[in-house]
């Protein structure tokens, strides 16, 4: 086989041997939204079944809706002064929410819940606790519960979800067939935070990913056809088959790659943002308001290049958004052992700029929260960070055996399945039928295998092709022994010349 | 004779020793009492416990290590020693490596894992301008000699552009560290427990190809492999061939190869990249009068150089032929082209004709 396999046999299961771990079993699942000026504290009771997804529809509706957008467009909001005790009208005694001190945080060890009652007083010192009761009741009040999404919209989210999830099924089927090698590393389960941000963007804006980009490509509008033959190392690829997964970029969409190294591409995406706020600002562009959208991982969150650049973004008021996939996992790491304060969201008013917990396993709530976030950074407000609690149901990569984790915490997780919440709100929300939904699932199915052809019939690239693009003008090569520039010795064409 | 058995899958795809077969070094310096059969991840991970084992004040430390690690080099480690000793890193080699330093600075012996050797690079700061000059400019008052850190390098066949990078010679223009690379699980036992016991900052690259293809008879108890001594492992006497790490099984193949024709071909082993054994070659080429050196990084100032130019120095009235260098191009590690890319068998073969019959 050759491939960087691993042999179940000597896995260190140290999981289990660790004395803070505790089960997963009765977890609630909650949307925490909170930012320096806000602090929306819903625990959703153990009758959550009863609500439909997601669990913001009265946002736009009422006191709650106003206060999250004021606290994005506050025209007072500056970097210094934070109004902590920014009161509402609703108490911040509820019972029920002290009872539940651990709910916003869904994760395998529990390291966090012994002291997360601790987190949450602090947190709640800027805040408006809303009760639940007080939420049910306003719910049930209304006759008709107000849609996030239109049906056109609701068909877009779906099929861009269906076709991360469906392309990369296939991308394990041609690896596991030997059509695709490499190191690929999967999305599945995560894509609720792809399609959630980026089908709010236009195509002059731009997307920095990480390695597992195959979907933010897709999502952003690259073609399946062109990701597959890309993976496949075939010339028509989107990097003419010289990136592979992990180098996906595409200059007609504005996607900055792919990045094997984790945190490399932030920089690169504040650059980028930058160029945008120049143009605006200095070049005088008044319609520029390109957004840039850095995505990256939980592990990533503890190297020195996020912080660097948190700063620089918000001193700069650079029009970036930071999205933070956490999955809890990097590789065989969980978040919580490696990081002192696992509340990622905590380190954007560390430096100056909004930080949000959202709940990335469910599109709708992701999409409102980057409406938000894109909004602010196109009005030129500056940057956000939001931290998208995500799951990925694979192995780190293909290579992954997947041992490590709790199988119920990834059967907790399968149970919030982004696809298929979308799909019963779409259906119970009658927006659309089952029927409706099908064919896209058909469509796509179709769309990948066609991916697939294309990808397989496609040229291997040429030999020539090796020694290209090393150096913008290939008379970087220097001149050869024979006195003339190697580029234009006719061998270089070919891939054989001594260079 | 050695070397062809770890070849595996690096032939081409499917031809050649898909290899479980042992293999022997030419030169017995380590005995043979209880060895046993085992792969490079086996004999670096019985090191690390030997290290541990053996030093009350030894840390495994890095990404992913308390579970055994990507490559199960660490397995058993985090069991046996307890988790103060073996533990998890956040991702941040920068880090890693400057609190290995900090560690080693206070007597312990830091043993910082950066996972591929592509990642090295934040670290590269750390690692120069720290690490190697820390006895120098504390006047030995303070050194980080208990540093040694573990990389796994080369190609690996479908790793890309950041799994796959050489970045050896980055490190050998820097005064103060040294960098060692073995070729087999024997000798990275051997070497892995020098570098940890040597009073120097170490960077060790163990070559990744060879994690599970290479398997030898690697003795069991504890034991030591001189630093900054070439070996040997073939003799000959029409050229000398240096290389290190993984390339060698290629370059021995294209020595078999070259037997055919009548050029008999010296192998040599360098083992430790600085500072290098320039006696042992000096004296093979003093032998033979060619030289060729061979490794998967690019050529224009890869560690070839280095040696070329000292050789040139040394010997340059007995050379007959220029130094002949077959490495990597001048590109980024390719993922698709990496057959081409890399110093292949029939390159290296071309090049031993070419300078015999110069």
């Amino acid at each position: 086989m050759g491939r960087m396999g691993f042999s179940p046999k000597h896995a260190c299961l140290t999981d289990e041997k660790d004395p803070n771990r505790q089960k997963i079993t009765n977890l609630t699942s909650c949307l925490l939204v909170s930012c320096q000026l806000n602090l929306h504290c819903e625990v959703r009771p153990p009758f959550s079944s009863k609500f439909p997804l997601p669990f913001f529809p009265s946002l736009p509706i009422g006191t709650k809706a106003t206060k999250m957008s004021t606290a994005f467009s506050a025209a007072n909001f500056s970097t210094q002064s934070f109004p902590l005790n920014h009161t509402s009208t609703t108490s911040h005694d509820s019972p029920l929410v002290f009872a539940k001190p651990t709910s916003q945080f869904l994760r395998s060890t529990r390291k966090l819940r012994l002291s997360s009652s601790s987190k949450l007083n602090l947190n709640r010192r800027s805040g408006t606790v809303v009760a639940v009761s007080d939420v049910v009741k306003q719910k049930k009040s209304k006759s008709t519960p107000t849609l996030l999404i239109t049906k056109e919209e609701g068909l877009e989210l779906y099929e861009d979800m269906v076709l991360g999830r469906a392309f990369e099924d296939m991308c394990a089927q041609m690896y596991y067939r030997g059509k695709m090698f490499g190191f690929v590393h999967l999305y599945n389960g995560q894509e609720a935070v792809s399609t959630g941000f980026i089908k709010l963007l236009k195509q002059q804006d731009s997307v920095v990913s990480t390695y597992r980009d195959h979907v933010h490509a897709l999502s952003k509008g690259v073609p399946a056809r062109a990701v597959m033959s890309e993976l496949f190392g075939k010339t028509t690829g989107c990097c003419r088959g010289q990136g592979g997964s992990m180098h996906m970029f595409s200059r007609e969409h504005n996607l900055l790659g792919g990045f094997a190294f984790i945190g490399e591409g932030i920089p690169v995406a504040t650059g980028a943002a930058f160029t945008s706020k120049y143009k605006r600002e200095v070049l005088k562009e008044a319609d520029c308001d390109h957004v840039t959208l850095a995505f990256f991982g939980d592990g990533t969150c503890n190297n020195g290049q996020f912080f660097e650049c948190l700063n620089m973004a918000a001193l700069w008021k650079l029009p970036i958004v930071f999205v933070v996939e956490n999955n809890l996992w990097a590789i065989g790491m969980s978040h919580l052992r490696s990081t002192s304060d696992p509340q990622i969201y905590k380190k954007g008013p560390a430096f100056g700029m909004p930080g949000i917990h959202v709940d990335g396993m469910d599109v709708l709530k992701v999409r409102e929260v980057a409406k938000e976030a894109i909004g602010r950074a196109r009005r030129g407000e500056g940057p956000t960070l939001v931290e998208c609690e995500t799951y990925r149901f694979r192995g780190h990569s293909l290579a992954d055996p997947d041992e490590l984790r709790d199988p119920a915490e990834k059967a907790h997780y399968a149970a919030r399945d982004p696809i298929t919440a979308l799909k019963k709100y779409l259906t119970e929300n009658n927006l659309a039928s089952d029927a409706e939904l099908k064919a896209i699932d058909k469509k796509i199915d179709e769309v990948v295998e066609d991916a697939v052809e294309f990808a397989d019939e496609s040229p291997v690239p040429p030999r020539s092709q090796l020694l290209e693009n090393v150096f913008a003008d290939p008379k970087g090569f220097g001149i050869g022994p024979d006195g003339r520039y190697r580029c234009e010795d006719p061998k270089f064409t070919e891939g054989t010349a001594h260079v | 004779m050695a070397l062809r058995n770890i070849i595996g899958k690096r032939i081409g795809n499917g031809i050649g020793l898909v290899g479980r077969r042992s293999l022997s070094t030419s030169t017995s310096d380590v005995e043979n009492r209880n060895a046993k059969s085992m792969n490079l991840y086996s004999a670096i991970n019985q090191a690390l416990h030997l290290a541990l084992e053996t030093d009350p004040r030894a840390f495994v430390f890095g990404e992913d290590v308390s579970f055994g690690g990507v490559f199960r080099c660490t397995t058993g480690l985090a069991d046996r020693f307890g988790k103060a000793r073996v533990f998890n890193t956040p991702l941040c080699e920068q880090g890693i490596v400057g609190f290995g330093i900090g560690l080693a600075a206070m007597g312990n012996r830091a043993i910082a894992e950066i996972q591929f050797a592509d990642y090295i690079y934040p670290a590269f700061d750390q690692i120069v301008n720290e690490a190697a000059k820390f006895r120098y400019r504390s006047g030995n008052q303070f050194n980080c000699g208990g540093l040694t850190i573990r990389a796994p390098y080369g190609a690996v066949g479908h790793g890309g552009h950041y799994h796959s990078q050489s970045p050896e010679a980055f490190f050998c223009h820097v005064p103060g560290i040294k960098v060692v690379i073995p070729r087999s699980p024997r000798q990275a036992k051997g070497l892995l427990l020098s570098c940890i016991r040597d009073p120097n900052p170490v960077v060790f690259f163990e070559p990744k190809w060879l994690y599970r293809l290479a398997v030898e008879e690697v003795p069991e108890h504890d034991y030591m492999l001189p630093l900054s001594k070439a070996e040997v492992i073939r003799q000959g006497s029409d050229i000398t061939l240096v290389g290190w790490g993984a390339q060698l099984s290629i370059m021995e193949q294209a020595c078999i190869e070259a037997e055919k024709d009548g050029i008999s071909c010296e192998l040599i082993d360098l083992k430790t990249l600085i500072p290098w054994d320039k006696e042992t070659v000096e004296a093979s080429v003093r032998k033979t009068g060619r030289v060729l050196i061979s490794h998967e990084a690019p050529v224009t100032g890869g560690f070839g150089a280095e040696i070329s130019a000292s050789i040139v120095e040394r010997c340059f009235l007995r050379l007959e032929a220029p130094v002949a260098r077959v490495c990597g191009l001048d590109t980024p590690f390719p993922l698709v082209f990496e057959p081409f890319y890399m110093p292949s068998k029939n390159k290296v073969l071309d090049a031993i004709k070419a300078t015999v019959n110069y």
